[in-house]
């Protein structure tokens, strides 16, 4: 295949010129995207890019280049180049980078599709958009907004240790939000989420959403909420829903134990972890119904994959078993810094960006309650959902996450409606005190994971299902 | 060798022939190299560079608007490009809002460049970050040095064609010393305009003087803030208030006309003192434009479609994607106080306080804190432009003008228009400071700020 041709001319070029180790991943993408607000179609847009990214390893430093021509030529060239730039970080050098020893895998992966997104009509699409949109306008929306996003993505890659894969993976989603425009403040609803839900699957998931039959509840929702109490401030039982609890799994634990931050290597931007290596399998990390996994493996979850891109092949890992902190997000060098005997969660979100640990799938497993039965058991608390906004501090301790909704939860009943509801806390503390967790599991994906420098844009995904915390802040507000 | 402007004028012609007369097209064709050499636990352990070569084209056709992108620039690739995206236009939704084509003018500038940043070698990154890590006397570093080059064309139907290139080079970095962190930044057209040395010196000092800090009840504080944490208040206010869509849809504070800031404040967005291309994303020229005057909101800015919905023509202001994310100032600057002798000290290093600059407005203060970075700020509403977020990188309590302790990193939830209101600002520093936007190619130019009151709603523990 001419892909594995050129990628292989770039691995060459990059040894020929000193390196000792050299990757080389060919990507081609489309990526579709329409938006649409107030029943009219807003933007349509299809993009194609497509170029080889190459990473070479001389002495302990690396290098890495990317350019857009898939020639022989040009990835020679590039190979080079990469080389050239490794050399360049042996100028401020560290101690000896290694890659934790794996057999070469080879093989091929395509992630499951029933309907190619790209082959529904547009205007099929748009009709979809435009009828939830306009639903919601109907209703009471003074914006209503609908947005579906789709990449195709096909990637080769080769290494010097003799990796050969390819993989073709078509992610999808869609979303629509409501937002009412109040006395000196807004107001929103979305469905199915802030951002819309995402997956490595076909038209069947956008399909499956049914996103004109919430297009009236949201906008009456945010309509609502305009009038609704305020969320009250002080400490209370805190029930999240299972699109909170997605965000909340991402920010204050699926980011807290990527192996690079704990190794100090995300510093200077990112930040690093509460975590330390020598608590690996010790540290309580939360309550005993805590148990979260890192599973690239998931069918149709947004962090799924058959290799990441470092060409180890995808495989489930328990990150924290009965509260326990018990696994790390690790690549193949931070690995072997660590002294990890596992690696497989390298991505990059293109042909121009080099890879670096990112979450897959990072979730929970069910707990043995149901949403309903948590209500019932709450005499005084309050139900928050539907991520609005979402503040950590560099370590990944402190956090704040403002929802799109609450309501008051008394005497083991579903209350009022409240506006503007807010929570904060410290990772560990919080999820220590939960006691109470859903069997309910959805595996939300989160499409816009800002990491790195320059910034890459990850796909991540989050099974989650309701809580239950008690003693947690809310109401917090400027 | 072929230019941006050939790639253009190709994609110009290709629709001319495959859509016909009466269809508008505007296309922007960009080469880019950027290189960014990233440092951590003292070392290089990240060194990567891209060339890229990317056309952009929108298109109107029968009443019906689509738009594309492709990095595959060879001849079968514009011609899929354009085809695809007629073919998208055919099937999309008529498009009443379409502010039509920019007019041929011509921009009075031809972007910042500078020919030795275009040329940067990964060796001179290596070199800035060597200076920066042995400046810090034996901390621990981490941060980065980039350098880039655009060179762009812009070219549309309506027969309007334009050039431009630019140049940039950042370099940030943090010094770490028994749990604090001390951060410097700088941010030019040119490598040349700073110093790995000087911001390595600047970080470390930070850093020692972080040490051992105290924790402080949450409560309002008067503040100085920093120009890297002011940076922040301008990032927020140009993507939800100052922005034409935002505003149309009355999701914006902002009210033209209103005394809405403290006689203090005055914002310009100011292309010609950043790294920035002459005209924006449809060809319109780009300028220096006021959005606020000692503390009156004067405009908004705009691009065609939400000038159009307002009424006003566009500003310059247009971003690619801007049909969903509005009309944003990418360059925006609050001016700092007027100083006769001018008090830029590039190569100063200070105490805690970034400079002199920074300590006399720190003089001022009885009781409050000094800090230096605002970190993960989001908005709870974009109306009132409520924000929380943490401090980071260095907070210092200040008794009786001095800086009496370091002080660990508190969390804030603050309307920042309110933060700005009149009365609320107590001074304005002399100079201004160029920082780059972690997430795109905006630039902010600020002083640091004394202001009377900030909302901390959280501490340490919680």
């Amino acid at each position: 295949m001419a892909e594995f041709d050129v990628a292989t001319a770039a691995v060459e070029a990059a040894l020929d010129a000193g390196a000792r180790y050299a990757d080389v991943r060919v990507m081609h993408r489309r990526y579709e995207s329409m938006t649409a607000r107030n029943g009219d179609i807003e933007s349509v847009s299809q993009d194609e890019s497509a170029g080889l990214g190459v990473r070479a390893l001389v002495g302990s430093g690396w290098g890495f280049y990317a350019v857009p021509e898939l020639t022989r030529a040009a990835a020679r060239a590039a190979g080079e180049r990469a080389a050239r730039i490794a050399a360049a970080s042996g100028r401020v050098p560290g101690p000896g980078s290694n890659l934790l020893p794996v057999p070469a895998s080879t093989g091929s992966w395509r992630s499951p599709c029933e309907i190619d997104p790209l082959s529904v009509p547009l205007a099929d699409k748009g009709d979809l958009l435009v009828r939830a949109t306009a639903l919601s306008r109907e209703h009471g929306a003074d914006q209503a907004e609908g947005i579906y996003q789709i990449w195709d993505t096909r990637t080769w890659f080769v290494s010097s240790e003799g990796h050969r894969i390819d993989q073709h993976i078509r992610e999808c989603g869609a979303g629509i939000a409501a937002t009412v425009i109040g006395d000196g403040e807004t107001q929103r609803r979305s469905y199915p989420s802030y951002r819309g839900q995402y997956g490595t699957q076909g038209w069947e998931l956008v399909e499956a959403l049914d996103l004109t039959a919430h297009a009236a509840r949201i906008a009456e929702e945010a309509r609502a909420l305009v009038t609704a109490p305020l969320c009250p401030a002080g400490e209370t039982t805190l029930i999240l829903g299972g699109e909170q609890m997605a965000i909340q799994i991402h920010e204050s634990v699926g980011h807290a134990i990527e192996l690079d931050r704990i190794l100090g290597w995300e510093a200077a931007l990112a930040g690093t972890s509460w975590l330390d290596l020598n608590q690996l399998g010790t540290l309580r990390y939360g309550s005993e119904l805590m148990n979260i996994t890192i599973d690239p493996t998931i069918p149709g979850a947004l962090g799924s994959f058959g290799f990441d891109d470092e060409g180890t092949p995808a495989a489930k890992r328990d990150a924290v078993r009965e509260g326990r902190w018990v696994g790390t997000l690790a690549g193949r060098d931070s690995a072997a810094v660590a002294g990890l005997d596992y690696a497989g969660s390298v991505r990059a979100d293109g042909w121009a960006r080099l890879p670096m640990v990112r979450m897959t799938n990072v979730g929970l497993e069910p707990g043995p309650h149901t949403l309903d039965e948590m209500i019932a058991a709450t005499d005084d608390g309050i139900l928050m959902d539907v991520n609005r906004s979402w503040s950590i501090d560099d370590k990944r301790l402190n956090f704040q996450f403002g929802c799109e909704i609450g309501w008051e939860v008394k005497n083991g009943r579903r209350g009022r409606m409240l506006r503007n509801p807010t929570y904060t806390g410290i990772g560990p503390l919080f999820w220590r005190s939960m006691d109470m967790l859903s069997s309910e599991i959805v595996a939300w994906g989160t499409p816009n994971c800002g990491k790195g420098q320059p910034v890459q844009i990850g796909h991540t995904g989050h099974p989650a299902a309701p809580a239950r915390f008690t003693k947690v802040r809310v109401g917090v507000r400027g | 060798m072929t230019t941006p402007l050939d790639l253009a004028g190709q994609v110009v012609d290709l629709v001319r022939r495959l859509a016909g007369p009466a269809a508008e097209a505007e296309v922007s064709a960009e080469d880019a190299e950027l290189a960014l050499t990233r440092f951590a636990n003292s070392f290089i352990h990240q060194n990567v560079a891209e060339r890229s070569t990317t056309v952009r084209l929108r298109l109107h056709l029968d009443g019906r608007t689509a738009g594309g992108s492709s990095t595959v620039v060879d001849g079968d690739g514009l011609r899929d490009l354009v085809e695809r995206t007629v073919a998208a236009a055919r099937h999309s939704p008529p498009d009443p809002g379409w502010p039509g084509l920019t007019p041929p003018t011509v921009p009075d500038w031809a972007g910042n460049w500078d020919e030795a940043t275009a040329a940067a070698s990964a060796d001179q990154r290596a070199e800035q970050v060597r200076a920066f890590v042995d400046a810090t006397g034996g901390l621990e570093a981490a941060g980065y040095c980039r350098t880039g080059r655009r060179e762009a064309a812009f070219a549309n139907t309506a027969g309007h064609s334009v050039t431009g290139r630019s140049t940039e080079a950042a370099m940030e970095g943090i010094a770490r010393c028994d749990g604090a962190d001390g951060a410097a930044r700088s941010g030019s057209v040119r490598l040349a305009d700073f110093s790995g040395a000087v911001l390595g010196a600047r970080a470390a000092v930070k850093a020692r003087a972080g040490v051992a800090p105290v924790e402080l009840p949450p409560g309002r504080y008067e503040v100085v803030l920093e120009p890297t944490a002011v940076a922040d208040l301008l990032q927020n206010l140009a993507m939800y208030g100052f922005n034409g869509k935002t505003y149309n849809e009355r999701r914006s504070f902002a009210e033209p006309g209103s005394a809405q800031f403290d006689r203090a404040v005055t914002l310009v967005d100011d292309p010609l003192s950043a790294p920035a291309l002459p005209f924006d994303a449809e060809g319109t020229p780009r300028a220096p434009f006021a959005l606020v005057e000692h503390g009156v909101t004067t405009a908004v800015v705009h691009d065609r479609r939400t000038a159009a919905g307002a009424g006003t023509t566009s500003t310059g202001h247009a971003v690619p994607g801007g049909t969903v994310a509005g009309a944003i100032p990418l360059h925006l600057g609050l001016l700092p106080a007027e100083s006769p002798n001018g008090t830029t000290r590039a190569s100063e290093v200070s105490g805690p306080a970034l400079d002199s600059d920074v300590a006399a407005l720190v003089a001022g203060v009885r009781r409050g804190l000094l800090v230096t970075d605002f970190w993960y700020t989001r908005v709870l509403d974009p109306k009132s432009l409520v924000v929380t977020g943490l401090t980071r990188n260095g907070v210092w309590l200040v008794e009786n003008g001095e800086v009496s302790t370091a002080v660990q990193n508190l969390r804030f939830t603050q309307s920042y228009p309110r933060a700005l209101a009149p009365g609320a600002v107590l001074g304005v520093g002399r100079h201004a400071v160029l920082h780059s936007w972690t997430f795109s190619s905006a630039w902010w130019s600020t002083p640091a700020l004394r202001l009377a009151s900030w909302n901390f709603t959280g501490g340490a523990s919680g």
